[in-house]
Order: C-alpha cells, then structure tokens, then sequence
C-alpha cells in the first residue's frame, strides 16, 4: 500500500499541468483559421493546399507544381487583391503525397481536417482520384493542375476541377498523330499500370485502332522501375514502327536509352509525364527523335509565358519541368473566383469557380459542366539537339 | 531463338548485379548470422559516390572509359569506410544481443543511409553521363553491349577472386572458422573482430562496384534505388542457399534470368492475363517453390545449431 500512496499527490500534478498546457493549445489554434490580424481586422487569411510527390523519383516535378502554385501566391500577396472589403492573405500548405494513392488519401483527410479553403493539386491521377471524394466530402474545391485521367472529373464531384485537357482528347490526338503524320501500321504499347499511364495508354489504343493501326504488343512495366531490357525485347520481336509508352519521364528517359542500346530503331510517342526537360537528362543521346505530346499551348506561345519562364528561372534558380504554368493558373482561378464573390466559403465561391472565364496564363480558363477545362489544346512536340521543339498544335475544340 | 537469347543475355547483365549484391548479404550472413539490411543502400552510396566523382573528372578531358574507372576508384574506398563503420556503430555493440535487436537496427541504418543520401544528394534522379560507348554488338541475332559485357566478365573475375580468397588464403581461413564458431576460433588465435570488420568491408567494396555498375547500365541513380536493388539481391542469397558463397552467385544469376524471361514470356504463358509487370511476383513465385521443397536454399547445406 505504502507503495501506492505517495504517488498520489504526483499524478494529480502530472494532470494539472497536462491541463494547463492543453489549455493554451486551443487558444493558439483558434486564431488561426479566422482572420488575423497584424494589420487591424482589415485581412483575411486564405489558405489552400498544394499536394504533390516531394519525395521519390517524382519528386522533380512535384517540386515544380510547388514552384508554380507558390509563385502565384507571391504574387496575389503582392497585388493585395480585396476579398469581402478584406486584404487577402494566401498561404500555401505543401503536403508530399510520394506519388502513392494511399499516402494520397492520408495527406487529403489532413488538408480537410485542417479546414483548407481549397486544393491545389494532386499531380497524379493516381492520387488525385482517390483525394477527390475526401475533398468532394469535405467540401473543399479542388484543382489539379496535372491530373488527366478523364476519371476525376466524371465522378460527379462538383468539388473537382482541372486546368488541363484530359486522357480522352490527349489520346485521341496522339493517336491520330501516329497514324497519320508518323503513319505507324504497327505499335507497340507500353505503360505503367499507374492510372494516368494506363489510362492514356487504353485510350490511345482506342483511337489509334480506330485509325486501321495494329497493335502488336501490350507491354507493362511500373513507376518504379528502371529496368526495361526485357519488355523491350518482347517489343523487338514484334518489329513495330512506333513505341508508345504510358507514363512518367524518370520511366521514359532510361527506357528510350535502353531501346537505343537494344538496337531497336522505331521511335517512341510519350504523353505529357515524359514531356520533360528531365527526359532529356535521362534518355542521353537516346532522345533524340522521339515524339511527346502536352496538353496546352507551348509556353512561348502563352501570352506571358516567357516572362514567367524568366521570373521562375530568378526565383528558383532552375528550368520549368512541366506544369508550373499550370499550378500557378489553379491557384490564380480559385483566388479569381474569391475575389468575384468576396467570400471565402465553398458554397459561395464554387458556382463563381465552374463559371469562371478568366485570362489565365496557359490558356483562357472555362470550365465545362464536369470541370474540365473548355477548348483544351494538344501540343506535339519532337526530342531535337537535347529540348523539345514544338511542332504542331492540334484540337482546340471544346472539350466534351 | 535470337529473342530468347536475348533475354537470357539481359538475365546475365542483371543477375551478375544482383550476384555481387547478395555476396554481401551472404558473407555477412555466414559469418555473423545477421542480414544487413543496410547493404542496399551502400550500393546507393557506392553508385551516387562514383556519380559525384565522375561529374568532377569528366572536365579534366580523359577518355571516358578512365573516368568511370576513377569513379569506381574513388567509390570502393568510400563504401568500405561505409560498410566498416556500419558493422562498428550498428552491430558491434549488440553482437552478444538478441537476434531481433541487430535486425531493428539493421533496419534503422538502412533508413537513415538513405535519408542522409537524399539530405546530401537531393531527391532527383542522377543521370550516368555517354561515357562508354552504347553501340551495340549483335551476337547470334542479340544485342549487347561493350559495358555489358564488361558487367559480366568483372562480375565473374570479382567471383573468382573472392572464392580464392576465402578458399586459399589465410584471411579466408580466418573467416571460415569465424563462421564455423566464433569462440573457438578466438581461442585458435584468430581476431574475430578483424575478420569480422574485414568481411564488411569486402562486402561492400563489391556492393561499389555493383553499385557502378546499375548506374551505368540503367543510367541513372537515385538515393531510393538500393531498396529494391537490396531486396532482390537478399532473395537472391536465399535462392541459392544463405550463408554459401556458390549459393549467392547461382542465386542471383538465376534470378537475373528468371526475371528477364518472366518479363519477355509471362504475357504469352498466361494469354495475356498477366501482364509482364508480374515479373517480379513471378520471382518471389520461384523463391517460394524453391524454399518449400528445398528450405536451406538450392545449394544451401544443413545450418547446424550454434552453441
């Protein structure tokens, strides 16, 4: 007993000072969310999520969405835009969803419990799929600026919006772009099993096939991997004119190095994840040649694409990967849709958001009934002397 | 035909790699009776290391085919120092431990190799720069190339040496016997401590070497990359038996091909139900048959209980 007894008089402190301290923890948080406050009850405090893999061999262009989305919340700062009579003040919360589904999950049940104001985000279809319906359920807007598997925005999710053409027009433009500018008869196929990769991968099987090309092989790798010397003989003995693959540049790069080293000559078609300055890194000599496709004007042709090419070069002191401009559009639009409405509240700022028609920086933003943005066009690009040069841009129709 | 050699040419490249990998697994193993986790991630360092010094030699103009030779030169030494200090800091203390406490740690150390790694060498994929001449050769109807060939005859060569070593030389006594039982090995004179030091570092001057070797051939590098690397090179050590030096050689070369001819057959064996990214499970499928009917690996003897 006597062992008991003395302890007594210690826990009941252990406790009183555990209440002490949680009650300071409330009152910190509290002030959070509301609107602060340096500069009297004149500002109001945005906060939006950015989720993109800042981690694993994605990481280049998480990093650069990042980039993009912090740029414009620099310059939104900057411009002292009014929501509701009150100065806005953005923030933006970088959440690293490692390219992986349930980290993506686990990262957007974060972003709702933290009561974001909206979603910047997520760069992958993979993970932005399953995030939808957390956000959709929390009713926080959500804006991809990368995700293109037609999925995400057919879920009936009026949450979900993307500044960027989908899977569907990318494909079908690809795959006419194969059959009748390059005019491949016979193609291999590869992708990624991840549900971009895949995703375009069926669709440009669709439309090349609807376009009289075989398909002579369906090959898989994963995002994952590096090693493509034996799916790529498997495509060797099928002697195809044209190798398409489905998926990300750190997958691309190495493989169109490792055709080269297999002494296979057809060229291969990328979609937008290969895209990149990185593939060049990665292919070596290997890239010349090779054909990608990118959603979007080039950014010479955006009305102020070359100054922001500069002014993100001064910033970060690195090269536009890929969907910088349009991670900078997202948060622009959702700012935009605030501004008209002057509130920060979902309920009042989404029907301003699906019937926004605002200039952007890659492209005049409107949104169709599912959120995908109108007149999307598709850029083709081949690999010459180490970049990507523009050589023509296709649709431009709306996007339905 | 010349598809199939081809594959089997793309198994050799691989599981040469994965042999030299799963040497240091099975060194290790046979000796102290710990799996080090923490050998993929010295292969990272080993290939993220050369990376570094051939981006510095590649301004000084020398050949090519030199400056990857310095690279490895500068590499082998950094993972030795690499591997030492893992089996002082990490293992050494808890030699007299509980199995599960080396393993935690061996886990730990693996963890924050590769955090420490992408602290000092950032998240992004290295790229090996057009050193070594990538025009390949045809062969019986195949390609392959001059740095593959490379892989596979210094694979072998680094084999050779390293069962000379542990079969004819003193050093290689003293680490049989260490395997054999360590106290009486103290007891015949022989400084277990030295040999046991020894064998981490040898283990990781072939992890370097393996480590070189995957950048090159794949081009690239990455801080994540010795995860997976480790994790095929530790089946491949139990493939062939762990603990046994012909063991982990068979199994990684069997290994190698199994994968390349999973990848390249699998589509066609199954009519298109599995897909050829099923390689890997079709590996670990062979792993498990091959534990179920023979448990001590393909040429692993019966383990005769420690004292």
């Amino acid at each position: 007993m006597t062992l008991i007894t003395p302890s007594r008089p210690l826990s009941a402190l252990v406790a009183l000072s555990a209440c002490l301290l949680a009650a300071c923890g409330p009152k910190e948080e509290a002030a959070v969310p509301a609107a602060t406050a340096d500069a009297g009850e004149a500002t109001i405090t945005i906060r939006l999520g950015h989720v993109a893999p800042l981690t694993g061999p994605q990481a280049h262009l998480g990093k650069d969405n990042e980039n993009g989305a912090r740029l414009a919340i620099d310059d939104l700062n900057a411009e002292k835009i009014l929501i509701g009579g009150k100065v806005a003040k953005f923030e933006l919360l970088g959440e690293d969803d490692q390219a992986d589904p349930r980290q993506g999950t686990t990262v957007a049940q974060k972003l709702a419990d933290a009561r974001v104001h909206a979603v910047i985000g997520h760069l992958n279809s993979g993970t932005t799929i399953p995030a939808s319906r957390i956000y959709h359920d929390a009713g926080i807007v959500q804006v991809s600026p990368s995700a293109t598997n037609p999925t995400y925005t057919r879920q009936g999710y009026k949450t979900a919006f993307r500044v960027f053409a989908d899977d569907v027009q990318q494909g079908s433009v690809l795959g006419s772009f194969a059959t009748s500018k390059l005019g491949a008869k016979k193609i291999a196929i590869i992708d990624d099993r991840t549900a971009y990769g895949q995703g375009l991968a069926d669709e440009f099987e669709k439309a090349a096939k609807a376009a009289g090309a075989e398909v002579v092989t369906r090959e898989y790798t994963t995002d994952k991997e590096t090693d493509f010397a034996a799916i790529l003989t498997k495509v060797k003995s099928t002697k195809p004119d044209l190798v398409f693959y489905g998926g990300m540049d750190t997958q691309a790069g190495p493989m169109a190095r490792q055709l080269k080293t297999l002494g296979i000559s057809a060229p291969m078609l990328f979609g937008d994840g290969a895209c990149t300055v990185e593939f060049h890194k990665l292919a070596g000599e290997g890239a010349e040649g090779h054909y990608c496709s990118l959603p979007g004007v080039p950014l010479d042709q955006m009305a102020g694409g070359t100054a922001f090419r500069d002014r993100y070069k001064a910033k970060y002191n690195t090269d536009i990967q890929l969907y910088a401009p349009y991670a900078y559009d997202a948060v622009r639009v959702v700012a935009e849709a605030m501004k008209q409405v002057g509130s920060t509240e979902t309920a009042k700022f989404l029907p301003a958001l699906a019937a926004l028609n605002y200039p952007g920086l890659s492209a005049q933003i409107q949104f169709d009934e599912k959120g995908d943005i109108k007149d999307g066009a598709v850029t083709l690009y081949q690999a010459k002397g180490g970049a990507w040069s523009a050589l023509e841009t296709m649709g431009g129709k709306p996007n339905n | 035909m010349d598809i199939f050699i081809q594959q089997i040419i793309n198994g050799l490249v691989l599981g040469s790699i994965y042999a030299l990998v799963a040497l240091g697994y099975t060194m290790v193993y046979g000796i102290l009776g710990l799996i080090n986790f923490a050998h993929g991630e010295v292969v990272m360092i080993g290939a993220l290391t050369a990376l570094t010094a051939i981006g510095l030699l590649v301004p000084s103009g020398l050949p090519g085919p030199v400056v990857v030779l310095g690279g490895l030169l500068i590499a082998i030494p950094v993972c030795m120092t690499v591997g030492f200090t893992i089996e002082r800091i990490a293992y050494r203390p808890l030699r007299n431990a509980p199995r599960l406490a080396p393993l935690i740690t061996a886990i730990g150390v693996s963890i924050v190799l590769q955090q420490l790694a992408m602290i000092g060498w950032g998240r992004n994929y290295h790229t090996f720069p057009p050193l070594l001449p990538a025009a390949p050769h045809q062969f019986l109807g195949a390609a392959i190339t001059d740095l593959q060939i490379i892989i596979i005859a210094t694979a072998a060569a680094l084999m050779a040496a390293l069962v000379w070593l542990v079969t004819r030389t003193r050093l290689g006594r003293a680490m049989r016997a260490t395997a054999e039982n360590p106290a009486v090995a103290r007891l015949m004179g022989v400084d277990v401590d030295r040999v046991i030091s020894f064998t981490f570092v040898l283990g990781s001057a072939l992890a370097a070497v393996a480590g070189v070797m995957v950048a090159a051939n794949y081009s690239i590098a990455h801080y994540a990359m010795g995860f997976m690397l480790g994790l095929k090179a530790f089946t491949a050590a139990v493939l062939g038996g762990i603990g046994n030096l012909g063991g982990a050689m068979l199994g990684g070369l069997l290994l190698g091909i199994i994968e390349s001819l999973a990848a390249g057959y699998i589509g066609d064996l199954t009519g298109g139900f599995l897909g050829s990214h099923y390689k890997d499970v079709f590996a670990f499928f062979v792993l498990i048959l091959v534990l179920v009917f023979r448990p001590s690996g393909l040429m692993g003897e019966k383990v005769a209980e420690r004292a």
